[in-house]
């Protein structure tokens, strides 16, 4: 990390002789290694699930490997553009971009594969437990036509509203709507957490709603949910996303880490590529912060505690 | 950004000549229409026909992966921007560093000693509390990173905007050239500055640095050209029959004249920067506004008020301290000011040095308070509370459930209804009625613009949510604008409520409202009303106040009563202050209805939102200057004739 630094007040130094060239793709931020410590700046995304994979690797570091950790909030596309620019070093949930990941990673060789996070991600349609209860056959999509007036709201005009959430996600929503020729409004909520707000109060209503929504989420111990049964997922199905017509993938999420970062990260870079953890495990640090409002040291602290015999592996 | 000049209401209006000017212009307008119709028909008359559109995302994407690809290698990026960039994280990381080395006591002390020199006592107490209250409320180590990206920006907006202010004092012809720009420079949304800079900078300190810059410079460069032009001719001439060359008469007399607009110069700029700082960190600038755009992000009312709460207390420090520096510029002087600071500086050092020998450079861990979870507790009572269900008024969902449907949905399926053709017309009526036919023909060539770039759609449902904020804004506004203007305790009760709110940057708003109204676009609509209602409030109130004496004195004898005075005498009267009010309102409605996109506002706002976050600039560029174009629109719509010094937000 100090080498980057130095690469720093060097292209300074290039900048007051006048020539030379200053790559500003190698440049960390300006926060970083502040009075000497070690640094490791780790992507956050806005999601929970995200947040405790960070939390927990931040609580490590900082406690058992000595580090410093900042942590940013970037969305995932652009995660992997600070990521390959060193202005991150590590991106530890992500799920799936094919482009990016040749771009980066086959192509400029600025950014390393990490190994498997150890969680499996799948995005689907999901309707309140509850409704399903009145309306069996609702979780095929052929019948949401049927149910389209159940699903009004203000926002949705005449058709029914399918909610998304934040503008980050991978979504085909839009197109799967028009392709599958339902009577729905696709509306983002603009965020996930004024997402989970809205699906939240639906719930206490017991009103019926149909929103993307995407597993392991803490929210589904919260709010039970069942997934509408969409054309089921082939492989490459998904080529042209105008033309697509069938569900999404099931996606073991994977951890990306800044090429310079894993030759000069030592400690942290070998323990961020060995942490790899289960679906329950990720769920309950998750519930901790987004539903106990525990603040995510604390929350990383409690699982730490308890699961001394996962965590222990990564350190080695 | 306390400062607003109103202007005097003395132009007495003449009805028939403008009724009769007004009709001849309309007239004029209809005759137009009459002729291009059948030309302008041809592309029917629904939304703005797809044959006059022009879709950029090709060239955009490729212009973008180009930029990608090329970042490490094109010279122009290597011995260009590269260096931008460096100068920018070094400057950064040396002020972050030299605050980190204050440690918490050299920085408060430091700060406080500078409130004292320039501002006096109870600033300097007040601005000491302010600190300290970062540190208690946990927010230390943000807040000195915000500080850092603000000095290091503050400084680079000044000093470019003051040369160009330079330039533009100086010479006739810079002037004009720089006056409409910079005039339209402050009128756009400052999320539209964001995605272009990211495409160069990538997300990141840099790029948020720069935004900042183009943001908050052109106030200062419009203030100091302002300030050396209105330079008292008489002096000037007394200067120069003493024989002083141009440059002595610049140094000794029209930089000093100019003194009080530089340092108003000064404060809006600082507080613009803090405000597009705060927005910012939807690019990774990191501090503060990542603490509450994360917070945001898990609806965590609580933390992102713990980050929020610092943010208020440095503008309102900033903002106070500059503007008692602006106002006292001239009374003080009699001090020997130098040795002053040298005693600041070395009363820091010596605080700093201490607290390093005590290793309390860091604020003590102990020592902060969790207002997150209270704030949530209350949070969740008022939503279960008030959200739903309350009997005989409803609940704020229901409201805001209420408005979506019986205010938002008619006027935006009727803007969308009109003929494309027609909306242009209708821009251009009110922007002549109001203004000039240079000021029409730029709206409607903004508006057109906006079609031909192939985002109608989202753009009127956009402006659906501006008209609706924008009439809420006004009812209120002129309402409690009277009540201020009509009495004196209104006036002082109001004062330090409508300082606060003015100088918060425009992110704080959105976290309240998503917990009272949802998601959607009623709380994007809610936030913009409250961030515009004291402008207008203030601009109203002063119009009205303003209204020469003498009109209402010889009402009242004629035994008008007060609500006669007030519309036949006062209202008219004050008409070039309502107007600017109007103008000043729909102005800061867009900037928040715009970053609305973030709480479910949807249309322009949330493609620029998700130009951001899936970097994909041909949806975010093209939303960027759509924004840019319907700012450009609204702004010279409402515009009166001449224009004033506006607030800088």
């Amino acid at each position: 990390m100090r080498l980057r630094t130095t690469l720093a007040v060097g292209s300074l130094l290039l900048l007051l002789t006048g020539c030379g060239a200053a790559d500003m793709t190698k440049q960390a931020s300006p926060f970083a290694n502040a009075r000497g410590a070690k640094t490791v700046t780790l992507s956050v995304q806005s999601w929970v699930g995200a947040q405790s994979n960070v939390a927990v690797a931040q609580y490590l570091l900082e406690h058992k490997l000595g580090y410093r950790v900042d942590t940013v909030q970037v969305d995932e596309v652009p995660a992997w553009d600070a990521l390959s620019q060193g202005r991150v070093d590590a991106l530890l949930e992500d799920w799936g971009h094919p482009d990016q990941e040749k771009r980066y990673v086959t192509d400029k060789k600025t950014i390393t594969r990490a190994g498997d996070l150890g969680v499996t991600g799948h995005i689907g349609w999901y309707v309140p437990t509850y409704l399903v209860k009145q309306h069996p056959d609702i979780t095929n999509w052929k019948n949401l036509n049927k149910y389209a007036s159940l699903f009004r709201t203000p926002e949705s005009g005449g058709k029914g509203q399918l909610m998304d959430g934040s503008p980050s996600y991978v979504t085909n929503d839009k197109a799967l709507v028009k392709n599958l020729k339902l009577d729905y409004q696709v509306v983002f909520a603009g965020s996930e957490a004024a997402q989970i707000t809205q699906m939240k109060q639906f719930a206490k209503e017991k009103k019926p709603f149909l929103t993307y929504w995407y597993s392991p989420q803490w929210l589904f111990k919260k709010v039970p949910m069942t997934e509408v049964k969409l054309p089921p997922y082939k492989e490459g199905c998904d080529a042209d996303p105008a033309k697509i017509t069938c569900s999404y993938p099931h996606t073991p999420l994977q951890k990306f880490l800044n090429a310079d970062f894993v030759k000069s990260g030592g400690k942290a870079a070998a323990f961020l590529k060995n942490f790899k953890w289960t679906t329950e495990d990720q769920n309950e640090v998750s519930l901790m912060i987004a539903d106990q409002k525990l603040s995510p040291q604390d929350a990383a602290r409690k699982w730490v505690d308890s699961h001394p015999e996962v965590w222990k592996k990564w350190l080695s | 950004m306390a400062t607003l000049t109103v202007p005097n209401a003395t132009a007495t209006a003449r009805p028939r000549v403008l009724r009769s000017r007004a009709a001849g212009k309309l007239l004029l307008l209809a005759l137009l229409t009459a002729v291009l119709l059948p030309f302008l028909g041809r592309w029917g008359n629904g939304a703005w026909p797809h044959a006059l559109t022009v879709d950029l995302t090709k060239p955009l994407t490729t212009a973008s992966d180009w930029i990608i690809d090329n970042r490490d290698s094109h010279p122009l990026f290597l011995y260009f921007f590269g260096y931008v960039s460096d100068a920018v994280v070094l400057s950064v990381r040396a002020v972050y560093l030299t605050l980190l080395a204050a440690g918490w006591p050299g920085v408060t002390v430091f700060a406080a000693l500078v409130a004292w020199r320039v501002a006096g006592v109870r600033l300097a107490a007040g601005t000491a509390v302010a600190f300290l209250a970062c540190g208690v409320l946990g927010m230390w180590v943000p807040t000195m990173q915000t500080l850092a990206l603000m000095v290091v920006a503050v400084l680079v907006s000044v000093v470019v905007g003051a040369l160009l202010g330079l330039a533009g004092g100086l010479s006739e012809r810079l002037d004009r050239a720089l006056r409409p720009v910079l005039d339209t420079m402050q009128v756009l949304p400052a999320f539209a500055y964001l995605l272009p800079v990211v495409l160069v900078f990538g997300i990141g300190v840099p790029a948020a640095v720069l935004a900042t810059v183009v943001y908050a410079a052109p106030p200062m460069a419009r203030l100091t050209a302002l300030g050396l032009r209105g330079a008292d001719p008489e002096v000037l001439e007394a200067v120069e029959s003493l024989g002083a060359t141009r440059r002595q008469r610049l140094l000794t007399a029209r930089i000093p004249l100019a003194r009080k607009e530089l340092l108003l110069g000064l404060n809006q700029t600082i507080m613009m920067a803090l405000s597009m700082a705060v927005i910012a960190s939807v690019i990774g600038a990191g501090g503060l506004g990542d603490r509450v755009y994360q917070a945001l992000a898990s609806v965590d009312v609580g933390a992102a008020l713990a980050a929020g709460i610092p943010i208020v207390l440095l503008a309102v420090v900033l903002d106070r301290v500059t503007a008692a520096a602006g106002s006292g510029a001239e009374a003080a002087d009699q001090r020997p000011r130098a040795i002053g600071w040298l005693y600041a500086l070395a009363a820091t050092v010596a605080v700093a040095l201490a607290a390093r020998l005590l290793t309390a450079l860091d604020w003590p861990s102990g020592a902060t308070v969790n207002i997150a979870e209270p704030v949530n507790r209350a949070v969740d009572w008022m939503t279960s509370h008030l959200y739903s269900g309350v009997p005989v008024i409803g609940g704020t969902a229901d409201w805001a459930g209420h408005f979506t449907t019986w205010v938002l949905d008619p006027v935006r399926d009727g803007l969308q209804w009109l003929p494309w053709w027609s909306v242009l017309l209708v821009v251009a009526a009110l922007a002549w009625l109001i203004g000039t036919w240079r000021t029409a023909l730029t709206a409607v060539l903004a508006m057109a613009a906006i079609g031909v770039l192939g985002v109608w759609e989202p753009s009127l449902d956009t402006l659906s949510q501006v008209l609706a904020a924008v009439a809420v804004t006004l009812v209120l506004g002129f309402a409690t604008g009277v009540a201020a203007a009509r009495s004196d305790r209104v006036e002082r009760v109001l004062r330090p409520v409508l300082d606060v709110f003015q100088t918060m940057p425009q992110f704080v708003y959105l976290i309240p409202v998503v917990a009272l109204f949802g998601v959607g676009r009623a709380p994007a609509v809610a936030a913009a009303v409250v961030y515009a209602l004291p402008a207008v409030v203030r601009i109203t109130a002063q119009g009205l106040r303003q209204v020469d004496p003498a009109a209402l004195e010889s009402a009242r004898s004629l035994g008008a009563t007060g609500r006669q005075q007030l519309w036949q005498v006062q209202l008219p009267l004050a008409r070039r202050s309502l107007l600017l009010a109007v103008n000043q309102g729909v102005v800061l409605v867009l900037a928040v209805v715009i970053i609305g996109g973030l709480v479910g506002g949807g249309a322009l706002g949330y493609n620029a939102v998700f130009g951001l976050a899936q970097g994909d600039l041909a949806t975010g560029l093209v939303a960027g200057a759509a924004i840019v174009c319907l700012g450009l629109m609204l702004d010279r719509v409402t515009q009166p004739t001449e224009r004033r010094t506006r607030k800088g937000a």
